[in-house]
């Protein structure tokens, strides 16, 4: 009763690059200079240190341990050189939460309109959580929320409140 | 609470995660265009009764604009297309004269 | 005839454990029930039928029902934050210490003051209030009013915060199946067998619907399916959980209830559940519906399935000697429960006149005495039950006989639950036959694949054998809708039709008979169905009354709309979790927990809180405002304008972007400067405004306004998709990565130059409206030299993260500079001074930047930008359009924002015309006077006219108009 039914951990540390260009003409110059193939459409790629999410038909995020940011981000700029592209930093832009523990998916259930039972082990969900936008995607024990930097309590409020003792969604 | 299928990333959202955007296929009327045909471009809309073409985008998604073939009386949802184009394609045109036979297109 | 206990039986009552006795309040009385008893049950035992007032005319009244359709029998219940109003008795759980009051009444439940509105019912007929307050007019607004608002509303509403959590989820299913009756969980078993994730929700705590009251085998039958579907993975079995209302496309809502009136155990009390579902199947069962005679409110005068339900589920009588009176076998199923639970069944008085069912044979062989083509012509008792009259149900009323009694077990028929079925299109047919509406299978609700996706079954389908006895074939029901079929006026206006509202069978005649003949417009005249009871109890008996008296079949009539929510929901249950700091999510800059800390007062500008000023101790907001104005021409100030949006443009097409969301030249605009620019949207209208900068060849970084950003990255990423999709462009929204300090005043340079850094700030090296990129304090950063405030300043952008570094460090080699953080209003102030504009202020959606004096913004050499052909229409170039002045108040006070300026002569309405209005307007402390900024009609030729400004309270302030510019025209502040 008295345990949160999981567990919600910001995460800190984390670099976040976006990357907007023709994916199929760019496609292998990025996947080499990130290390990781590029993912299928609504897919994450991972090493498990570095993830390459599908965000949209020419954009691809990202995510790596923030000190690899500034060497990613000028791999990319070679890569990418005489191509049309867009490669920007937005790792201060971003509040990332994990949620895990056996009953992650109810907390995931509460907040967001979109069926995390259904979500493929390598799927990534563009959605809202609540009122604000969000993505997430399954992460050893649960799932990772990215969200916006300045709604990062409001992020974290919700996650929590979703998450209160006693509150699973498993009928009684 | 309409449901639609974005047809770039294949996501079956719903109404909350979209915005919507109004009539589908207008043609843009610049500096040169004349009165009347400005007027039609700005403020005529079609409201029909039954088979509309509408922009969505999926905002809180992939954030891509799409267009939607849909009947405004029942709801019925005939198809989801990419925005890139001037007309609606074949494919939606056959889908809505399967459930609407005497339905024809209003373009050339 | 007295209404004698026992009323808890000896034995029987299969939802109650006698052992566990619970406690609770009634209007102050301490009273018990037991474990499993609902509030009604509990109280029934206790031997208090009377449990309410009826709305209108304040009659006594007794529980109707057994379950959601109770009209009467509603508590205020709770204390405090947790009280809650219109609690329904028959389907809220007692829980131990509960504290129950009647509701409509004063000074009590016995002694009802209000009660005298049943002596002078006569005077209150359909439509009284539409008729009686209509004049003297004068009367409205300080006599009707006031009475009526004192009358209105059924229970009081809450004042304390609710201090229980609520919470909702979604869900998703192939199929979703409303009812756990057995229709219901034979649905789901079917589905379920196709391997279909099913979901099932059953309204009340106990699964099986009427089957384990009704059928001879059904508890049986129910534990069978339900074993069966508890062992599959694929369904999910929800209880307490009402579907509320179907929505478009397979979207349903419903309430769970997880703690409901229970707030120990400290988890949520209820749950929203928001559902997509594939397919819905309503299994939603059907409800009994009373019979028109008179003086059928009279608290004893039951549906007959409640007495039953009563009796089987809970071991209470509601009374010893009972009459049953019905039209159909089923009510003979009551008196065999009561029969066998010990109960004196008094006769069963049937409106047939042929009646030969296995049902009426069971009764007949126990000889409980039918009467047939019998009807009751009139209840006798107020307060409860005494005895009925009897009359034949062809005549007229006259009075044959009479038995004494405590109860009225009454029948009409039953009517499917088609709420939800018709909630989201779904139609209805009229089934002759069986008196009854029911779903249309050819006209079903539709999914978003144009085919049918909500299927009724069982009784909610118009199959009401399907709970009952299948070996015990029933005999055909008689419709019966007034009772007896002639009677007079005098009965007829006794005869209940809506108990709630207090809505008779005469007062549906007179609706129709001035003139209403669609049954939507007789609803509203007469409340029929209205409130909570959207048509449950009420409906077919008033549509069939309406009809008789319209003279048309019932068909023709029609029903009502049905709305959701089936049963009402609980504000605090929509909201959920959407309260206190949930409510909205709040934008915080880095900065923010700095503001906080250092006194500020807030303002919401869309999802974000800015600083408004910085009190200190013993200022208000006000004084704070003048003080950080001061302190930043004087010196040195520090705003937080991380919230403006920052757009990158990039791409081999991005200048010609940049030229068409412009309406001056961004193309030309040279790397290493910045260039103020103005949007407009395709209407010609002023949208946004903000500086641009150019980083590089092909890539430009656009500032806009605080709610501006994602609207204008929108608008971007609209015209890049849908009109120039050929076009190489890409654009990233970054207004989140950076924080952003503007540091303004004349002491800016000096301070900027006391942190280590590797860009020269010097006049010459980095002139006004130029940007340059490298670090300060150690920290990655763009500055910019740009101005809102008119004072020499820098906006100094660096990652979201190291903000409130950089902003701590300033203020600590500041402070001997007095360097002070200023917030929104002296920013406003400020830019007043120097007759900048505000999106917002200045413009509301209506004006263009010819209005304000911008032509110098606006590209000639364009062929084209958006808004460029809307600004060329007629009333874009009209002369005549208000246009952006200074204005001058001549009395030393500030003008008020948004006031009129008049004009002679009045227009058709018999109003002022008027020439112009205030978009602006502040105490310039620089100034130490008022400025105001405001649109007027040929304002910029008109320099130095007084125009006039009538305020509401009927004084009229002047003003001089002047130039907007107030202060330091030439601008040597900004460039020095």
């Amino acid at each position: 009763m008295a345990d949160a039914i999981a567990t919600v951990t910001p995460v800190e540390g984390l670099g976040m690059i976006t990357i907007r260009a023709d994916l199929s003409r760019a496609g292998d110059a990025i996947a080499e200079a990130v290390g990781l193939a590029v993912p299928a459409v609504t897919r994450i790629t991972s090493d498990g240190s570095r993830g390459l999410g599908w965000m949209s038909p020419d954009e691809l995020l990202l995510v790596l341990p923030r000190q690899e940011t500034a060497e990613a981000l000028s791999m990319l700029e070679q890569a990418l050189a005489g191509e049309h592209a867009l490669i920007v930093d937005v790792s201060d832009a971003r509040a990332a939460f994990d949620v895990t523990g056996p009953h992650a998916e109810d907390v995931i259930a509460k907040l967001c309109p979109a069926d995390p039972t259904a979500l493929p082990p390598d799927g990534l969900r563009r959605t809202r959580a609540a009122q604000t936008a969000a993505a997430f995607w399954r992460i050893e024990g649960g799932f990772r929320l990215i969200g916006f930097r300045s709604t990062a309590d409001y992020l974290g409020l919700i996650l929590r409140n979703a998450a209160i003792p006693g509150s699973r969604l498993a009928p009684r | 609470m309409l449901i639609l299928t974005c047809p770039y990333c294949g996501v079956q959202a719903e109404e909350t995660e979209l915005h919507p955007g109004g009539e589908a296929h207008l043609k843009r009327v610049g500096p040169d265009g004349d009165d009347a045909e400005f007027e039609g471009y700005l403020f005529a809309r079609k409201n029909p009764k039954g088979v509309h073409f509408e922009r969505w985008r999926h905002a809180y998604g992939c954030g891509k604009w799409f267009l939607a073939a849909r009947d405004t009386a029942t709801l019925q949802v005939f198809g989801t297309y990419s925005a890139q184009t001037p007309h609606p394609p074949a494919e939606i045109v056959s889908a809505i004269q399967a459930s609407r036979p005497d339905w024809q297109p209003d373009w050339t | 005839m007295t209404y004698t206990p026992p009323f808890r039986l000896a034995h029987g009552g299969r939802l109650i454990d006698r052992a566990f006795q619970v406690p609770f309040r009634f209007d102050g009385r301490h009273l018990r029930g037991v474990q499993g008893d609902t509030l009604a049950s509990a109280m029934l035992a206790n031997g208090q039928i009377m449990l309410g007032r009826s709305f209108k005319y304040h009659r006594p009244r007794g529980p109707l029902a057994s379950g959601a359709e109770e009209p009467n029998a509603l508590f205020g219940l709770g204390q405090g934050g947790r009280f809650e109003p219109n609690q329904r008795a028959t389907t809220t759980a007692l829980v131990p210490g509960m504290v129950l009051s009647s509701q409509n009444c004063w000074p009590s439940l016995d002694a009802d003051i209000g009660a005298v509105n049943n002596w002078l019912s006569p005077m209150f007929p359909a439509g009284f209030y539409y008729k009686t307050f209509m004049q003297p007019r004068p009367f409205w607004k300080h006599v009707f009013e006031p009475i009526i608002r004192r009358s209105a509303g059924l229970g009081r509403a809450p004042k304390d915060r609710d201090p229980d959590m609520y919470e909702q989820a979604y869900g998703f299913a192939d199929v979703v199946v409303i009812g756990g009756g057995i229709a219901g969980l034979t649905a789901a078993r079917e589905a379920a067998e196709h391997g279909e994730r099913v979901i099932v929700l059953e309204q009340n705590p106990v699964w099986g619907g009427r089957s384990p009251v009704d059928h001879r085998d059904g508890e049986a039958a129910i534990d069978a399916l339900l074993a069966d579907l508890r062992g599959r993975g694929n369904v999910t079995l929800r209880r307490n959980c009402m579907a509320t209302g179907l929505y478009d496309h397979g979207y349903l809502l419903a309430r769970e209830a997880l703690a409901d009136h229970d707030p120990d155990q400290g988890i949520p009390r209820q749950r929203l559940w928001r559902i997509r579902a594939g397919r819905i199947v309503t299994a939603t069962g059907a409800l009994e519906r009373p019979l028109s005679f008179a003086c059928n409110d009279v608290p004893g005068v039951m549906l007959a399935s409640a007495v039953r339900d009563f009796i089987s589920d809970y071991g209470v009588a509601p009374g010893q000697k009972i009459v049953v009176v019905t039209n159909n076998d089923d009510a003979y199923r009551t008196a065999l429960t009561a029969s066998d639970a010990g109960l004196d069944v008094v006769a069963i008085i049937d409106a047939r006149v042929d009646v030969s069912g296995e049902l009426p044979q069971a009764a007949r062989a126990r000889n409980i005495p039918i009467l047939l083509g019998t009807g009751i012509a009139k209840v006798k008792g107020s307060r409860h039950v005494e005895g009925v009259a009897l009359c034949d149900q062809s005549g007229d009323g006259t009075v044959s006989g009479g038995l004494d009694c405590d109860i009225v077990a009454m029948s009409g028929g039953w009517s499917p639950v088609v709420h939800l079925w018709s909630h989201c299109g779904g139609k209805l047919l009229w089934d002759e036959g069986r008196a009854m509406f029911r779903p249309d299978p050819e006209r079903p609700p539709l999914g978003a694949d144009g085919r049918g996706n909500v299927l009724a079954v069982g009784a909610a389908n118009g199959d009401l054998r399907c709970a009952g006895d299948l070996e015990r074939p029933e005999g055909a029901t008689m419709p019966v809708w007034v009772m007896p079929r002639n009677a007079p006026y005098k009965l007829r206006s006794k005869m209940w039709l809506d108990f709630q509202n207090d809505v008779k069978v005469s007062d549906v005649e007179l609706a129709a008979r001035e003139g209403y003949a669609s049954v939507e417009h007789t609803k509203r005249y007469t409340t029929l169905g209205m409130a909570t009871d959207q048509g449950k109890v009420s409906n077919i008996n008033g549509l069939a009354v309406l009809s008789k008296a319209l003279d048309q079949p019932i068909p023709a009539t029609g029903t009502t709309t049905f709305r959701p929510p089936y049963t009402p929901l609980t504000l605090a249950t929509i909201a959920a979790d959407a309260r206190g700091e949930a409510f909205q999510p709040l934008r915080k800059t880095a900065m923010h927990g700095w503001h906080e800390k250092h006194g500020a007062s807030w303002e919401p500008v869309g999802h974000w809180r800015r600083p408004y000023s910085y009190p200190r101790a013993g200022e208000d907001r006000h004084d704070a405002v003048n003080r950080e104005i001061m302190a930043v021409r004087g010196g040195v100030g520090t705003l937080d304008a991380s919230t403006l949006g920052k757009i990158i443009v990039k791409g081999p097409d991005a200048g010609r972007l940049m030229d068409m969301l412009y309406t001056n030249m961004m193309s030309n605009l040279a790397i290493g400067k910045c260039r103020y620019g103005l949007m407009c949207s395709e209407n010609g209208f002023l949208m946004d405004d903000g500086v641009v900068a150019r980083l590089s060849e092909d890539t430009w970084l656009c500032h806009t306004t605080t709610g501006g950003a994602d609207r204008i990255h929108g608008h971007m990423e609209d015209w890049l998709q849908c009109e120039w999709w050929d076009w190489q462009v890409y654009t990233a929204d970054l207004t989140e990565q950076y924080a952003q300090i503007a540091v303004a005043g004349p002491r800016a340079r000096d301070l900027l130059e006391r942190l280590p850094g590797s860009i020269d700030l010097s006049a010459g090296a980095f002139p006004f409206m130029t940007w340059k990129e490298g670090d300060i304090a150690g920290i990655p950063a763009r500055i910019y030299r740009i101005s809102f405030s008119g004072e020499l300043s820098y906006e100094i952008a660096v990652p979201a993260s190291r903000g409130l570094e950089l902003w701590e460090k300033l203020h600590e080699v500041g402070s001997d500079l007095d360097i002070t953080p200023y917030g929104t209003e002296a920013m406003h102030v400020m830019r007043a001074e120097k007759g900048f504009i505000m999106i917002g202020d200045e413009t509301d959606g209506t004006i263009i930047p010819q209005d304000l004096g911008l032509n110098w913004a606006i590209s000639k050499k364009k062929a084209d930008y958006i808004g460029k052909r809307a600004q060329a229409r007629g009333h874009m170039t009209d002369r005549s359009r208000w246009q952006l002045v200074g204005l001058e108040s001549l009395d030393g006070r500030v003008l008020p924002d948004g006031a009129y300026a008049v004009d002679e002569g009045r227009n058709s309405n018999g109003q002022r015309k008027t020439q112009g209005r205030v978009t602006s307007s502040y105490h310039s402390p620089t100034l130490s006077r008022p400025i105001a900024m405001g649109l007027v009609r040929h304002g910029p030729d008109r320099m130095g006219q007084v125009l006039e400004f009538p305020l509401p309270s009927g004084e009229v302030m002047k003003a001089r108009i002047c130039d907007p510019v107030f202060f330091d025209k030439e601008g040597s502040r900004l460039n020095g």
